[in-house]
């Protein structure tokens, strides 16, 4: 299993409108939560971007995976610092070669408007993740060097990793054989 | 310039859809000496449907672009159709070359969110069995790219030497191929009596055979021509387009994530990670046949160290009684017959694990939502990122060595596109 | 071209060639000799899709040996091939590109459908996978396993040299076009460019 150290910017802060007693842990100045000794970010929308290349001048030199989250009706999943579950999510796995460290970030996208800054031009590597996203959910990526279709056939209609998109299962006919 | 900066200014990726390269390819303009070809999807290589469109000037391949999605199975969505128990049985059939390894990531994505402790033994069988599926994935390498490159007696000789371990495996999963044997909480079967026998079979003959393959390869003058400085990449172009496992090791960067962030009992074994050092084809063929040769050292301390004891978790909840049970208890049979129809709950959260597989890491995304079936299983394929190589490998070479370097890659279509 | 075709409308050959002629002493020994060649060199065309392709060739390779049946030649061009094993599952962006690749292949072919995906879409029950390769090509034989192991695709091949013996498929896809029970609405020479094909599926 990957083992992860706290990373080096960790402030615990009261929020001004939060109540007395809950503090949000922030790292990188987005709020960070623990999912099964797994640090995950939690940026807003206008944030990502920044928040992507901070993390890149920090050593995270290689994106590992990019893909969609579709939670269709699930909208009470708890979010650091209360933010709004929204329906669908981008999660981003970021790894650290040197310092053997990953980390987890995780961005809301609203169901009628899922735009979002493409990171291809920060990581290379996501260009082709960034598609195959756009191809399953219908995410916007904007700034993407080439928003086509990667695995499904041109002029497909529809996102099949979204809930709402049937699983398209044909009832099984016996077909007879003829003659013997 | 920064390796981004040089990687754009390269120019090497064809952006184009793909009607679009169906009509710019019937314009035909005398003065203009570049043309869109295509490659593929079904074409000689054994690597199955992948298509390249490729603009050539003259032999010269200057922009390409590898295009997918012809094996696309919609495994994702099937996947939130299946228990977790059923699920090695689908993604097993992600990467057909080495199915242990996603069968066993997405394993031990269920097993961190369910928090469950496996039994040594368990461990032990599934590092085994994960190092022989390596060199059965390794010597089908070997094969299709002896082959791709003119030596069609290689692929005869590396089945004839896959044929051995595939009848181990057959002898203890029962299948094979997409064995659907390492499943959450442990592995399906235990190891029959007697295995030691035949795993030392293959030991013995194995290091005679790699030394044939060193001679009719490694010291062969036309294969190193062919090889050596075809598709070379460097390490900081390798990182920033996010390919990993042999492609990272050929161009010198020590990354393997067995050694570097250890899983199952890898540091409790003694093994080397091969690196190569100019990035091009040549290495990474070294890389690999030297692997297969490293992943034998840690089938015979397998041999030796291998633990006693139960083979998977004893959680009635989380595996299924054995059969004998099932006539004598009641609470027996209740388990598995909520665990065959509805499944076990995994509690809800999100995880990411990955491996080493033979192709680079393969890691597995699962969010669970509580209930019986995954809310969202993403395997991250190493082959798919990969591929993103494959422009900037070709790009100022020959068309002949497209070829080369396509195999080089090693990519498996079924996990690509999955 | 003309006269050549009026001369073997004339001698009885016409489309079916030496299998048209009536059945009689001088020409059954000329059929037989045609039926053994042909199912003495069959040569499969290269459609390995997925996991089934794997299989495929190690029934290529060595230790299961397709050469003692004439068959280790795999021809990549279709314009040389007779076979077509349908190995693996066939996406739904995938089967133009296989139907084209049957419709460039020259009679007399043959289609195996190999594993459970290519025969009715195996496991694959959803959006993306086509259910049944049969829904595309007229198959002759259904290989089921998944994937089969060389031993049952050695199986189909042989049940296939069975057919080809007897003459049974050849004789039957001329006259009725139907391969497995399925009817194409569509009747092609053997070198039109290959055309949309409106495929029906189900008993006719």
């Amino acid at each position: 299993m990957s083992s992860n150290e706290a990373p080096d910017v960790i402030a615990e802060g009261n929020d001004d409108d939060m109540p007395e007693n809950t503090h949000t842990d922030m790292a990188y100045d987005v709020p960070v939560s623990s999912s099964n000794d797994q640090i995950v970010l939690h940026p807003e929308i206008g944030f990502y971007e920044r928040l992507i290349n901070n993390l890149l001048a920090d050593g995270y030199q290689m994106c590992i995976d990019l893909c969609g989250v579709d939670y269709f009706k699930n909208l009470t999943r708890k979010l650091p610092n209360d933010a709004t579950a929204e329906r669908f999510e981008l999660v981003i796995n970021l790894l650290d070669l040197s310092a053997k460290r990953r980390i987890r970030v995780r961005v809301q996208l609203p169901e009628d408007d899922p735009k979002v800054p493409s990171i291809s031009m920060i990581y290379p590597g996501a260009e082709a993740m960034e598609r195959e996203a756009s191809d399953m959910f219908g995410f916007v990526f904007e700034g993407h060097p080439d928003p086509t279709p990667i695995l499904l056939p041109e002029g497909w209609v529809g996102h099949p990793l979204r809930k709402d998109f049937s699983m398209g299962r044909i009832p099984v006919q016996f077909k007879a054989v003829e003659g013997r | 310039m920064s390796t981004l900066d040089h990687l754009r200014n390269r120019d090497a990726i064809l952006r184009i859809s793909e009607s679009e390269a169906e009509n710019r390819a019937e314009v035909i303009d005398p003065d203009d000496e570049r043309m869109i070809i295509n490659m593929g999807p079904q074409h000689p290589s054994t690597h199955g449907v992948l298509r390249v469109t490729m603009e050539l000037q003259g032999e010269t391949v200057l922009r390409s672009k590898p295009v997918i999605g012809y094996l696309h199975t919609g495994m994702e969505k099937t996947a939130e159709d299946l228990t977790f128990l059923q699920g090695p049985t689908n993604v097993t059939r992600m990467d057909y070359a080495a199915p242990l390894f996603t069968e066993l990531v997405y394993s031990l994505a269920v097993e961190k969110l369910l928090d469950i402790e496996i039994p040594e033994r368990a461990t032990w069988i599934r590092m085994l069995m994960c190092e022989l599926n390596r060199m059965s994935s390794h010597l089908l390498f070997l094969a299709t790219n002896g082959m791709d490159l003119g030596s069609v007696g290689m692929m005869i000789y590396g089945w004839r030497e896959r044929e051995e371990v595939l009848r181990f495996f057959e002898k203890v999963t029962g299948l094979r191929m997409n064995h659907n044997y390492i499943r959450p909480g442990g592995v399906a079967a235990d190891l029959p009596d007697n295995w030691q026998a035949d795993v030392r079979e293959i030991l013995n003959i194995l290091p005679e055979r790699l030394e044939q393959f060193d001679v009719l390869m490694t010291g062969q003058p036309i294969w190193r021509a062919r090889t050596q400085g075809v598709g070379v990449i460097t390490t900081e172009e390798a990182i920033a387009l996010g390919a990993t496992g042999p492609i990272l090791r050929s161009t010198g960067y020590a990354w393997d994530t067995r050694r570097t962030m250890p899983y199952l009992a890898y540091d409790k074994v003694d093994f080397d990670i091969v690196v190569g050092t100019y990035g091009d084809t040549f290495d990474r063929y070294a890389i690999r046949l030297n692997e297969i040769r490293e992943s034998m050292r840690i089938v015979e301390q397998c041999l030796d160290m291998m633990p006693k004891g139960p083979y998977r978790v004893e959680d009635r909840k989380v595996t299924p009684p054995p059969r004998a049970r099932i006539d004598e208890s009641m609470e027996a049979l209740i388990h598995h017959f909520k665990i065959f129809t509805e499944g076990y709950k995994v509690p809800a959260g999100e995880v990411y694990t990955s491996v080493e597989s033979p192709r680079g890491e393969l890691g597995c995304y699962l969010v669970s939502d509580g209930g019986p079936k995954p809310q969202r299983m993403h395997i991250r394929a190493p082959s798919f990122v990969n591929l993103q190589t494959l422009p900037h490998m070709m790009h100022g070479g020959l068309l002949a060595d497209a070829v080369a370097v396509i195999s080089s890659i090693d990519p498996i279509m079924g996990e690509v596109d999955r | 071209m003309a006269d050549i075709y009026d001369l073997k409308q004339k001698l009885g050959l016409g489309d079916a060639g030496l299998a048209g002629l009536g059945h009689n002493i001088f020409t059954a020994p000329i059929e037989e000799l045609v039926k053994w060649a042909r199912r003495r060199s069959v040569m499969p065309a290269t459609f390995g899709l997925a996991c089934c392709a794997i299989e495929m060739m190690a029934t290529g390779t060595a230790h299961y040996d397709m050469a003692r049946y004439g068959m280790e030649t795999f021809r990549a061009s279709p314009r040389q091939a007779d076979l077509m094993i349908v190995a693996g599952r066939v996406s739904q962006k995938m089967a133009p590109v296989l139907r084209q690749i049957y419709d460039q292949m020259m009679e007399p072919k043959w289609v195996i459908s190999m594993g459970v995906c290519a025969s009715s879409g195996g496991m694959f029950n959803n959006y993306a996978i086509v259910q049944g390769v049969d829904q595309i090509v007229p198959v002759d034989i259904y290989a089921p396993g998944c994937p089969p192991g060389p031993e049952t695709l050695l199986h189909a091949i042989l049940a296939l040299h069975e057919k080809i013996r007897t003459g049974e498929l050849t004789e039957r896809r001329k006259s009725t076009g139907k391969g497995a029970g399925f009817e194409l609405s569509h009747e092609h020479a053997p070198d039109a460019q290959p055309e949309p094909v409106i495929i029906r599926t189900g008993r006719r």
